[in-house]
């Protein structure tokens, strides 16, 4: 599982993976092109529990990464290792290195406060606060001390713009947002989370509540986004994987009593096309999970 | 054929269940029925403006309630006043802060327990803590402290309900998006939680407002001739007022004093119905 960034000495930068499109990229294009992760040997355990076991992972900046694997195994962790959410949940070790643009996003080394303002997340479950819809969009800019009122409908508008939900919304912005569809309210959250400027989104399983008219336009809104923002999704789709991902890490956890691993991180096509693992494509084709 | 007995058995014993724990409500509320009639039928008599306005005379035997009433409206505000600062913050730091230890535990617990402690028991320990050790003397501060006391458990145990019932969820949104936990708690988590935590403290302060024992030894009096006018005053009380007349007014009189427990019944209820009628426009708006 390669995923090492190599600096040849003639200054560009080669990402070590079949699986990006463009593998050269000048060093300069790179340090402008924000939001990237790099996992290095990531480990997390629940208590003593090793749940996850030596991730290496490069998550490429504005493109969508999907998460694949049966249930329980590790992927909604693993994301929450990103935004630092697994530190909410009290008894979970993370070990290894993660960094976000290069620097660390580990312990001490970055405060989750501001960790959570560059990396937002939308939830399985559409979870709008019990506010309006405006109130909601403009939660995450006022909790960095915005107030402007004039500043405050911009970034409401352009991020109800960015969900794809400003033309149901714009004459009522002043609704509760519980009086919106569930689909609705997804993207209300995606918007949420698009309002505080966020170089990456984390998505679990964000259409795993929703019809399919409702999974069908936030994946659109996702489509929307990718050329602006990194996404990284946890998906149990796996058409859904195909369909809107760059890149896609499969995840296994073999046997009950064992970590899970990464098995496999490709290309998105050459994931559903061509694995180079066995089990990869046992899990592509339908043989279990 | 069998399969039609056992069909016919389950339909009978469904039955069967839906008329025991039918009279089992009508019992209970049988029972509340009759307490209210009773008293409208007895007191309803003695319900005037004189009655409402006026002060006591004949050692209660005649006229009205007035300072009884302000001063169990003082002793109970007063009571709310200590309360309910206390005692969110304090249910808030056990449901929110405090690590998830046996300690924590214990302490719930401990609190729960507190709920159910005779209201004597509280009665003479405000007097040993706050009338005498604290040397407040007998007066509606040493009783509203007192009341204080009998009422945290109640406004922390129903502030740690309402705070469990707030969806896990709508925290992690809060914290994704960057808010502090304080700012998580205060924007999004208390205004969520916020009528159970005011139903919970209603409850608990309606029941201090009717409470005899922990004002007997701690400031309430028989008989005052003005309202009281500060902290350290004695002052009258309805509830008082009600076991004093039956206990050491010799002929007293029936009407005026089944008045009197109207009077406190109705005034809990119609702030309990105030309450639940806010809850149910707010929850119209809030649900998950």
């Amino acid at each position: 599982m390669v995923t090492a960034v190599r600096i040849a000495p003639d200054g560009t930068l080669s990402l070590e993976a079949p699986y990006v499109g463009e593998a050269k990229r000048s060093l300069a294009e790179v340090a402008d092109i924000q939001g990237s992760f790099t996992l290095s040997d990531v480990s997390v355990a629940y208590g003593r529990e090793v749940v996850i076991e030596g991730v290496d992972l490069f998550i490429p900046p504005r493109a969508v990464t999907a998460l694949i694997g049966p249930s329980g195994c590790g992927k909604s962790t693993l994301l929450r290792c990103l935004n630092r959410m697994n530190d909410e949940l009290g008894n979970v070790h993370v070990q290894g290195e993660i960094s976000l643009d290069g620097q660390s996003i580990m312990g001490r080394a970055m405060d989750p406060v501001e960790l959570r303002m560059r990396v937002g997340q939308v939830f399985q479950r559409p979870n709008p606060f019990p506010m309006s819809i405006y109130d909601n969009v403009a939660y995450g800019p006022r909790t960095q001390g915005i107030r402007r009122r004039s500043e405050l409908d911009s970034l409401v508008e352009e991020s109800l713009k960015g969900a794809a939900l400003w033309e149901e919304v714009r004459k009522n912005l002043k609704k509760h947002a519980f009086e919106l569809s569930g689909g609705q309210q997804q993207r209300l959250c995606i918007a949420r989370a698009l309002a505080t400027k966020p170089e990456v989104i984390l998505m679990d399983e964000p259409a795993s509540a929703l019809d399919p008219i409702s999974t069908q336009q936030i994946e659109d809104t996702i489509a929307e986004l990718r050329s602006s923002v990194t996404i990284v999704i946890v998906t149990h789709n796996m058409q859904q994987a195909a369909r809107i991902s760059d890149q896609t890490a499969f995840m296994l956890r073999e046997s009950l009593d064992t970590p899970a691993h990464l098995i496999e991180v490709g290309d998105t096509k050459k994931i559903f096309t061509n694995p180079d693992d066995r089990r990869t494509e046992s899990y592509i084709t339908g043989r279990f999970g | 054929m069998t399969r039609l007995t056992r069909a016919r058995r389950a339909r009978a014993t469904e039955q069967l269940a839906r008329v025991v724990t039918g009279l089992a409500a009508a019992a209970v509320v049988g029972a509340a029925v009759f307490v209210v009639a009773y008293i409208v039928k007895n007191g309803a008599g003695a319900l005037d403006v004189g009655f409402l306005t006026g002060a006591p005379r004949d050692r209660g035997r005649a006229g009205g309630i007035f300072p009884i009433i302000m001063g169990t409206i003082y002793v109970t505000v007063a009571t709310a006043a200590f309360t309910l600062p206390v005692g969110v913050l304090a249910g808030v730091y056990l449901s929110e802060y405090a690590p998830r230890t046996f300690a924590t535990r214990a302490i719930k617990l401990a609190i729960t327990n507190m709920a159910g402690v005779p209201s004597i028991v509280y009665g003479l320990f405000g007097l040993a803590a706050f009338v005498l050790t604290a040397g407040l003397g007998r007066s509606l501060i040493a009783s509203a402290l007192t009341l204080t006391c009998m009422t945290l458990p109640v406004v922390i145990t129903a502030t740690e309900e309402a705070l469990r019932q707030i969806p896990t969820d709508l925290r992690h949104a809060a914290l994704a998006l960057g808010a502090t936990k304080l700012r998580t708690i205060r924007t999004v988590v208390l205004p969520a939680a916020a009528p159970g935590i005011i139903t919970g403290s209603i409850l608990g302060l309606a029941r201090a407002a009717g409470e005899t024992a922990p004002i007997l030894f701690t400031g309430a009096v028989f008989q005052m001739r003005r309202l009281p006018d500060s902290p350290l005053s004695q002052f009258m009380s309805l509830p008082y007022h009600i076991y004093a007349q039956v206990t050491s007014v010799p002929g007293w009189n029936r009407t005026l004093v089944w008045g009197t427990a109207l009077v406190l019944v109705g005034g809990v209820s119609i702030i309990s119905v105030a309450a639940a009628v806010w809850r149910s426009i707010r929850r119209r708006k809030v649900t998950w």
